[in-house]
């Protein structure tokens, strides 16, 4: 059984005509996983015993045959709240943290009979790109182990492309969901801000975060957000409008719809040229399918960077000082008062990208600064949201790259952090306009996957879906399959 | 130096939700540490704050209560510190929004009138509690976390301690009626931090301020600021300057000490809430709660004159707190003549309140009993004398049903002729000399068997039928 041949759907008619059962899933996920993480690297921690009682229950129950999702084995990040089941955020600072509450998304996988198979490495607190920023361990490209798979999510796009768990959940706040995504050959989303609760999520960038799901196809990617999304009464900025089936309509096709193509998001002189020429075929083959393609201009994305780093920051500073060693959580051995449980479990406890943006975000909020950070920052955001606004009264969706380049060496940026925010570029303005976004695969550079990004209007994933569905139906980008092997 | 003394209070008061500001646990007092506490109030990660309609239903009472125009658009703030009582590090406020602003009230000081404007009335969450315990540890209470406040900001309007005293007792009145709070500042309930100044009579600009701390009685409020007013005064009129502080009343000497200086104070890095979406207040919610507002004390006042026809005097009296004016006007309710009901409220029932220290509705008394209490006195069931005995049960165990009460006890007045005149007879029989007496012109005698009547009755005779049928049975003699 290797989840890399099958779709969601093709695994749940396994389980519906007794071909395989619940057990023989989970149990399947855990032997690719005892094969493979030795050099992966994606999972932190395992429920193994809860997984299999899980599943001998689902199996006793019998399958559903009108719930797709009911006995499938799915991977969590590590920065969703699972009760009992320990969550780090891969961080010192919550190293032995067990929840005693299950966050909403994950409440909604029990409801539909999702099985959770463990918790995904990741940056610590979802800050970086790379998953280099664990304080526990490293994760590597299943396309090229000397590689990043990318992140914060690294974990769950690796799980995935190695093909440990069919699908993973992922949070994005900055491209976190979709640049590895890129990097590890896979579809992963940013829902619409307030798509999916936030609720039990630890919060990073709270007025940008979104967990997405990671999948290889398309139609697997939309079943599952059709299963986390809905509005919660616990998180008051979830949406609170219908939710529509997101798989509906997947296969309508391009022709007549408009794509619009933002010349901001084309750096001709980019560093990996083969990233931009696997996109620009996409667009051909979009034309051919019958889509208009049209130039468009997001004028403000420039600004993407910096009101990026600087509202995420903030936000960050303000949401990780409940991380004081007071109440749970990692407390220094060697204190003496009160002001040293603060600042002697704090620089112990976090990581050097943690302390890094929580400087940046305190001194943005700091009097005096404040109006000519934070405030300048926020006004930037509603210019870049406008600037979308805008182009969607023209076009159905935006086509872009979704990284400017393709995974990238181990240890090749992470002594330049200035480098390593450059890389969200195409991936930020997303998330502060709050409009949903996928990534697919469109091809190979350097034999490393490429990620075309597809972003539409406010709470209309249904639209990124079926341009993207329509993409991968015509392409054949899935018959290849990672090598587990390191380059050379 | 003639100098003038400027304050302005920033008053908390505690709305009386049925739960927290932004989670569901119960807001109430007195249960064990940490039971009435969720994963929110902890602080957990992941967690989310979720607004309480009835916090802001109960905000935008009080701030109609003082005056205020209501923020039709507002939102929630972070105020960022750390404290052990604070588990987020963040206090959800409202920083540049205020739920109400441009309030005003009037208060009465030695019999003269003046308006105290108010600056803004926000909505907060209240910290936990640190508690030091015996074994050197120190614990957190966290019952307390999450709790909806308002604080209500004056302007730098009084220009005396008594002024101050005078505006926090009004406000305490307001807030009462509203029923939106306890306000009972002995409970917490009600907190004030005062700023006050000096500066040379006649000059715009305010003098460097001191804010003071820790001030958790009405008394407190006012030695507090007679001491900072003596203290700024001897550094300013030895040609001293003063900087900028925050000082702490201390109870034990009625001083104040120095906390920290403008320099040491924090930096809160308030910015918005990013959890909470901004709040948008109808013009239709407003009316609502303004509708819902109940009677506030002047309109009683007005009103215990005109319908009731009581003196102006009785009618302040009866309205200086809540409890008093809702039992008022209830025991009015159950048939007792208004002008009855004042006396004994003001007279026998606030003595028995204040001696034994405790508050109205904590006595068994109850506007029902009350009335019927007046109800038999008017209709001479009972004499005014025994009334002052019935009285002392009521207040103290309390009665259903008065009239039952006082048939069961024999405290009924004796008033029945065909009763009384065997009585009157057998009396007049045995006390010869009295009847000769009164005959005589002696009207002494005429009081004398009064009180054979009464003693033969242990009292219960009406004295005014005593005193009808006596005269007729000694003019048959």
């Amino acid at each position: 059984m290797n989840f890399l041949d099958y779709t969601l759907e093709e695994l749940h008619e396994k389980l519906v005509n007794k071909e395989v059962t619940a057990v023989d899933l989970v149990e399947a996920s855990y032997k690719r996983i005892e094969e493979t993480d030795e050099s992966i690297g994606a999972f932190l921690g395992l429920n193994k015993e809860e997984a299999l009682k899980t599943a001998r229950e689902t199996d006793e129950r019998g399958i559903d045959p009108s719930n797709i999702l009911s006995g499938l084995p799915i991977g969590i990040k590590d920065n969703i709240m699972t009760k009992d089941v320990t969550t780090t955020a891969a961080s010192k600072m919550l190293e032995d943290f067990v929840p005693v509450y299950d966050a909403t998304v994950i409440e909604k996988l029990k409801e539909v009979g999702m099985i959770t198979i463990g918790k995904l490495n990741m940056d610590e607190f979802a800050m970086g790109g790379s998953t280099e920023n664990s304080a526990f361990k490293l994760t590597r490209n299943p396309w090229d182990l000397n590689k990043v798979p990318g992140g914060s999510s690294g974990g769950s796009a690796a799980a995935v492309a190695a093909g440990q768990v069919p699908v993973s959940l992922g949070s994005d706040t900055g491209g976190s969901v979709r640049e590895p995504a890129a990097f590890t050959g896979l579809v992963g989303v940013k829902p619409t801000y307030g798509r999916v609760s936030r609720y039990g999520l630890i919060a990073f960038g709270s007025s940008l975060d979104q967990i997405g799901p990671f999948t290889r196809t398309v139609k697997d990617n939309a079943l599952v957000l059709n299963a986390i999304s809905g509005h919660d009464s616990r998180d008051s900025t979830s949406y609170q409008g219908e939710t529509p089936d997101f798989t509906e309509g997947i296969d309508n096709g391009v022709k007549g719809l408009r794509i619009g193509v933002p010349k901001e998001y084309y750096n001709e002189d980019a560093k990996e040229d083969g990233v931009i020429k696997a996109v620009r075929e996409a667009l051909d083959l979009y034309e051919k399918l019958g889509a208009e393609i049209v130039e468009v201009s997001l004028p403000h994305s420039k600004y993407g960077i910096p009101a990026y780093y600087i509202i995420a920051s903030s936000e960050a500073s303000s949401n990780l000082q409940r991380f004081d060693g007071i109440r749970y959580g990692y407390r220094s051995e060697n204190v003496e008062s009160l002001e040293d449980i603060y600042v002697k479990s704090r620089s112990e406890g976090f990581g050097l990208e943690v302390k890094r943006r929580i400087m940046l975000g305190t001194f943005s909020l700091s009097s005096g600064f404040y109006d000519a950070h934070f405030k300048k920052a926020a006004q930037a955001r509603t210019l870049i949201r406008n600037d979308f606004d805008k182009v969607f009264k023209e076009v159905d969706v935006l086509v872009a790259p979704t990284t400017t380049t393709t995974a990238f060496e181990i240890g090749g940026k992470i002594d330049d952090p200035l480098a390593m925010y450059m890389s969200d570029i195409l991936t930020v303005p997303v998330n502060l306009a709050g409009v949903p976004s996928l990534s697919v695969p469109c091809g190979f550079s350097n034999d490393m996957p490429v990620g075309m990004q597809i972003i539409s209007k406010h709470f209309d994933e249904q639209m990124m879906y079926r341009v993207a569905y329509a993409f991968e139906k015509e392409t054949d980008h899935l018959s290849r399959k990672p090598s587990l092997k390191g380059g050379e | 130096m003639n100098l003038e003394t400027v304050i302005g209070l920033e008053v908390h008061v505690e709305l009386k939700t049925e739960s927290k500001m932004f989670s569901p646990s119960p807001a109430h007092f007195g249960a064990e540490p940490n039971t009435n506490t969720n994963v929110i109030d902890w602080g957990h990660p992941g967690v989310l704050p979720v607004v309480n309609k009835q916090a802001i239903e109960f905000g935008m009472k009080a701030a109609l209560a003082l005056n205020c125009k209501i923020a039709t658009h507002t939102k929630f703030d972070r105020k960022n510190y750390f404290y052990p009582d604070n588990p987020k590090a963040y206090q959800i406020s409202q920083f540049d929004q205020p739920i109400g602003y441009d309030g005003w009230i009037e208060i009465e000081v030695n019999g003269e009138t003046k308006k105290i404007r108010i600056e803004r009335v926000h909505l907060e969450e209240d910290a936990g509690k640190n508690m030091h315990g015996e074994d050197g540890a120190s614990y957190v209470d966290l019952n307390r976390q999450g709790t909806p406040l308002i604080e209500i900001v004056s302007e730098a309007d009084m220009r005396s301690p008594e002024e101050a005293h005078a505006y926090l007792e009004t406000i305490k009145q307001l807030i009462q009626f509203t029923k939106v709070s306890d306000v009972k500042m002995q409970e917490g309930s009600m907190r004030c931090d005062a700023n006050i100044s000096l500066r040379p009579f006649g000059q715009e600009e305010f003098g460097t301020k001191a804010e003071i701390k820790n001030l958790n009685s009405f008394s407190y409020v006012k030695k507090g600021l007679e001491y900072e007013i003596n203290r700024q005064e001897k550094v300013l009129n030895a040609g001293g300057e003063l900087q900028q502080e925050t000082r702490r009343y201390d109870e034990t000497t009625g001083g104040t000490l120095l906390m920290r200086t403008k320099e040491g104070s924090s930096d809160y890095r308030y910015f918005p809430e990013p959890d909470i979406p901004n709040l948008e207040i109808s013009e239709e919610w407003i009316s609502e709660a303004r509708e819902s507002l109940p009677e506030m004390p002047k309109e009683r006042q007005a009103r215990y004159v005109k319908e009731y026809g009581l003196p102006a005097y009785d009618a302040v009296v009866l309205t200086a707190t809540v409890e008093m004016s809702d039992f008022f006007q209830e025991t009015v309710e159950h048939g007792a003549d208004p002008k009855q009901a004042s006396n004994w409220l003001m007279g026998e029932v606030s003595a028995y309140v204040n001696s034994e220290q405790i508050e109205l509705l904590d006595t068994a008394l109850t506007p029902k009993a009350l009335a019927e209490m007046i109800n038999l006195i008017a209709d001479g069931t009972i004499s005014s004398k025994i009334a002052k005995k019935v009285f002392k049960e009521l207040v103290t165990k309390g009665s259903d049903d008065v009239k039952v009460f006082v048939e069961e006890k024999g405290l009924v007045q004796l008033s029945d002729p065909s009763k009384l005149i065997p009585i009157i007879s057998e009396t007049l029989d045995k006390n010869e000399q009295s009847i000769e007496d009164y005959k005589n012109g002696k009207d002494r005698a005429l009081g004398f068997l009064v009180g054979q009547i009464m003693k033969q009755t242990k009292g219960q005779a009406n004295p005014g039928m005593v005193n009808k049928l006596l005269k007729e049975e000694l003019d048959k003699r």
